[in-house]
């Protein structure tokens, strides 16, 4: 299959310089704001699935400009195992609820001098949506990677 | 909110915009070739990210800005794929391509 594909006569050369030129900036702009609403999802809107949700869309811009081999050489990373991850990180922190005595999901917040931030605000239920991130962003990518490859 | 001229101005304008997504929508349905759906498709979008910038002004509100940028991302992403389909048939190239 691959021979055949090698002897396919070559199609014309994409020119997409103004692509690939708004997407580097693109990209990071993306990136930004999926961190932004990822961390905003505790007060405002947002939250751990569309976090996630941003992020796959930031991929899939490098994936439809750069083309899918190129960017998985570039993050080698097995996406089924960051999905994995992701649901594992989220029951512990449900299941810590368990382990004290308290009912499942439970979540607790606590104050913290932090050094730069000084008084913080943190709670346990960010590790929990660091779970469900890693996991919309593993499974999303997975869904796209399986579907983008076979034509 | 809408007794002062700001107001009627703000609503009319609303209702322009909305009346501009319907025909749009009459774009998106008759439209006689992909391309045109595409299109009529990205203008729909941008009509939609107007609408919310209209509504959050008539609001006095700025919780709705992060729905614009949103939208704003997932219709350039769209706008793109949708084109690459129509040019070469297929949306993400497998093979390596510089």
């Amino acid at each position: 299959m691959r021979e055949s594909e090698m002897k396919k006569p070559k199609m014309r050369e994409p020119n997409d310089v103004i692509l690939r030129t708004v997407t580097k900036v693109a990209v990071f702009i993306i990136l930004t704001f999926s961190v932004h609403l990822f961390v905003s999802g505790h007060h405002n809107p947002g939250g751990g699935f569309i976090g996630g949700l941003a992020f796959v869309a930031a991929i899939v811009l490098l994936f439809l400009v750069y083309g899918i081999e190129r960017v998985r050489r570039n993050i080698p990373i097995d996406f089924k195992v960051v999905a994995g991850i992701g649901v594992l990180i989220a029951v512990l922190t449900g299941a810590r609820g368990i382990l004290i005595g308290e009912p499942f999901l439970k979540q607790t917040f606590g104050h913290a001098n932090l050094p730069l931030f000084g008084k913080t605000e943190l709670a346990t239920a960010v590790l929990f949506d660091v779970g469900v991130a890693l996991a919309v962003i593993g499974t999303s990518l997975t869904i796209i990677m399986s579907i983008g490859d076979d034509r | 909110m809408i007794d002062s001229l700001l107001g009627w101005i703000i609503f009319l304008s609303l209702f322009f915009v909305v009346l501009s997504i319907l025909a749009t929508i009459y774009r998106l349905v008759k439209g006689p070739n992909a391309s045109e759906r595409m299109q009529a498709l990205d203008v729909l979008s941008i009509n939609i990210i107007a609408g919310i910038a209209i509504f959050s002004v008539f609001l006095r509100t700025t919780a709705f800005f992060e729905v614009i940028l949103l939208l704003g991302i997932l219709s350039f992403i769209g706008t793109i794929a949708f084109a690459r389909f129509i040019e070469r048939g297929y949306v993400i190239d497998r093979n390596s391509s510089d």
